[in-house]
């Protein structure tokens, strides 16, 4: 993999959507936009690391066709409760202040092969893709985002799971100076998130380091997440620092704070209702309006195989 | 200190003018594309904040009165009431129009099932009424005794409203909280005097 440097240009937005269409022109087309875009928009997504543009990334089979929501809404429009419960602008005005290098993930539990990777190591497990997934945040809106990423199953692959290992749990950064969030009480932080191992090693499972063919910024999640598409939006940890390999189901954030609200399979399902609201239809951003909600997010083909047998509704 | 009638009229304009303020605000960040990337939701919190607001104020009134002696203010106690409704009922329409289209077996099953919708519902049916018997025709018709028992509801209303907030919000109660708070110091101010009064009267009987 190649990281070219790119100087002081500056990252921005509105990038029209219709480039978007034409997705091999994307990178070359963007980088102009994001220059043009530059003076026009304050509130600028934060960048992980340094100035770098990720170069060569492969296209991916699992990207859907759908047309990819702008960076703006992507970056402006965040649940990232580490800074603030106070809305979605929050993310995007405060996470510029977290640290994000140096920056490692130990991986540990049931393992081979435990070991501490710098996020440098982590770029290098895999070549990196785009993948343009749906996400569907658990509170009724959806978006489409064009990730750059790799396979989770490439990491683990690196690590050797134990027969033993039935779970995976996934621990995200704490960095109170940065993250007013952690001193309020809603959660039990660290916020932890888990899958069952064969979740993990699905291969629609990725790990995220980038966004529009950039690296994450800071309120997405950097330098690393986890988008598992099929599962409602909190299931995929940001910023995660430790990846732990268990024989026994992880107790997960949300699921702790209200275990009838959010349960730890979480799959992306119109018929099973949120106690406060029905999950039929969303809105996806951009949009007027609402558009019925797909079981499996629209992965069902792909995914619905791993559940056979269990009762949705008891498991949600 | 007492305005002239005069007077009176251009602070009545002015303040009829600052209660649009609000929706203003909505028209000039829609225009400006400032509503961010959820406008529909932007949109539905602004008017449900403003009706909160607005309820609050017009609550405000008898306290403000009786603490500064500006017993003028009551003069403006009736627009500030519909201002409230008015900015409900955009709220209420802002969420049966933008964001669930008209579906409505959808917005039955929320008012149903959802217990902030049913609040919100039920805190703007309150409000009808009170609308509706606002003009001067109307007090007479009733006459004072009922109007007034009539418009006591408006208490229940902000509790409602208050409880609406609460229960919508995911986990930060800071603001629901500080609405409470402040609903609380307005109704407790009432009660207080209330329970003044009974004092005096008691005394004065023994
Ligand atoms: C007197 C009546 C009402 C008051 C005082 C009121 C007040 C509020 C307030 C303060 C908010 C939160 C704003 C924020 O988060 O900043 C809100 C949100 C909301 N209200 Fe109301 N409301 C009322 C009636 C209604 C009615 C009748 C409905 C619909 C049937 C409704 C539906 C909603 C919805 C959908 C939201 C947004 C929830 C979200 O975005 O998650 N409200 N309202």
């Amino acid at each position: 993999m190649l990281i070219k440097r790119r100087n002081d240009i500056a990252p921005s937005e509105i990038t029209p959507r219709t480039l978007f269409e034409g997705r091999r022109e994307f990178i070359k087309a963007a980088s102009a936009t994001v220059l043009a875009g530059a003076a026009l928009y304050a509130g600028l997504p934060r960048r992980a690391w340094a100035d770098s543009k990720f170069a060569d990334l492969q296209k991916s089979p699992y990207s859907i066709l759908e047309t990819p929501n702008s960076l703006r809404e992507i970056t402006t429009y965040n649940n990232f409760v580490e800074f603030g419960f106070g809305g979605k602008s929050q993310p995007a005005e405060r996470a510029g202040a977290m640290k994000t290098r140096p920056w490692t993930v130990r991986i540990e539990g049931l393992v081979q092969k435990p070991r501490t990777l710098a996020i440098e190591d982590i770029l290098r497990i895999a070549p990196l893709e785009e993948r343009i997934y749906r996400l569907r945040c658990v509170e009724g809106w959806s978006m489409v985002i064009p990730w750059v990423g790799f396979p989770l199953a490439a990491l683990i692959k690196q690590v050797e799971p134990l027969g033993s290992a039935k779970f995976v749990e996934f621990i995200t950064q704490m960095e109170p100076a940065a993250m007013p969030g952690l001193s309020l009480p809603y959660l039990d932080w660290p916020y932890t998130e888990g899958l069952r191992l064969d979740e993990a090693l699905h291969p629609l499972t990725l790990m995220a380091v980038g966004l529009y063919g950039d690296v994450l910024p800071n309120q997405n999640g950097a330098p690393l997440r986890l988008v598992v598409p099929w599962k409602y939006g909190f299931k995929s940890g940001k910023s995660i620092v430790r990846i732990r390999f268990t024989d026994q189901q992880p107790q997960t954030s949300w699921h702790i704070a209200q275990p009838d609200e959010y349960g730890f399979y979480a799959n992306v399902n119109p018929d099973v209702s949120h106690p406060r609201w029905s999950q039929e239809k969303e809105r996806r951003i951009g949009e007027f309006f609402k558009r019925r909600t797909l079981p499996f997010n629209g992965y069902a083909e792909q995914v619905a195989s791993l559940y056979a047998g269990m009762d949705l509704r008891k498991y949600y | 200190m007492s305005p002239s009638l005069r007077q009176l009229a251009a602070i009545k304009a002015v303040c009829f003018i600052a209660c649009l303020g609000p929706l203003a605000q909505l028209a000039w960040l829609g225009f400006a594309d400032g509503l961010g990337a959820n406008p529909i939701e932007y949109i539905t919190r602004h008017l449900g904040t403003w009706t909160l607001n607005f309820l609050l104020v017009t609550l405000a009134v008898t306290p403000l009165r009786h603490i500064s002696g500006w017993h003028w203010l009551i003069r403006l106690r009736r627009m500030l009431g519909l201002y409230a409704f008015f900015y409900a009922t955009l709220h209420f329409l802002t969420y049966i129009w933008l964001d669930q289209f008209f579906d409505w077996a959808s917005i039955v099953k929320d008012i149903a099932k959802r217990p902030f919708i049913t609040a919100g519902f039920t805190a703007f049916l309150l409000l009808i009424p009170l609308a509706a018997t606002s003009n001067t025709a109307m007090v007479k018709r009733l006459g004072g005794r009922r109007w007034t028992q009539l418009h006591r509801s408006v208490y229940a209303i902000a509790i409602i409203g208050v409880i609406h907030y609460w229960w919508l919000v995911k986990k930060d109660i800071t603001l629901p909280l500080l609405y409470a708070v402040l609903l609380g110091a307005l109704l407790g101010f009432r009660a207080l005097r209330l329970a003044r009064e009974r004092q005096r009267q008691m005394n004065a009987y023994l």
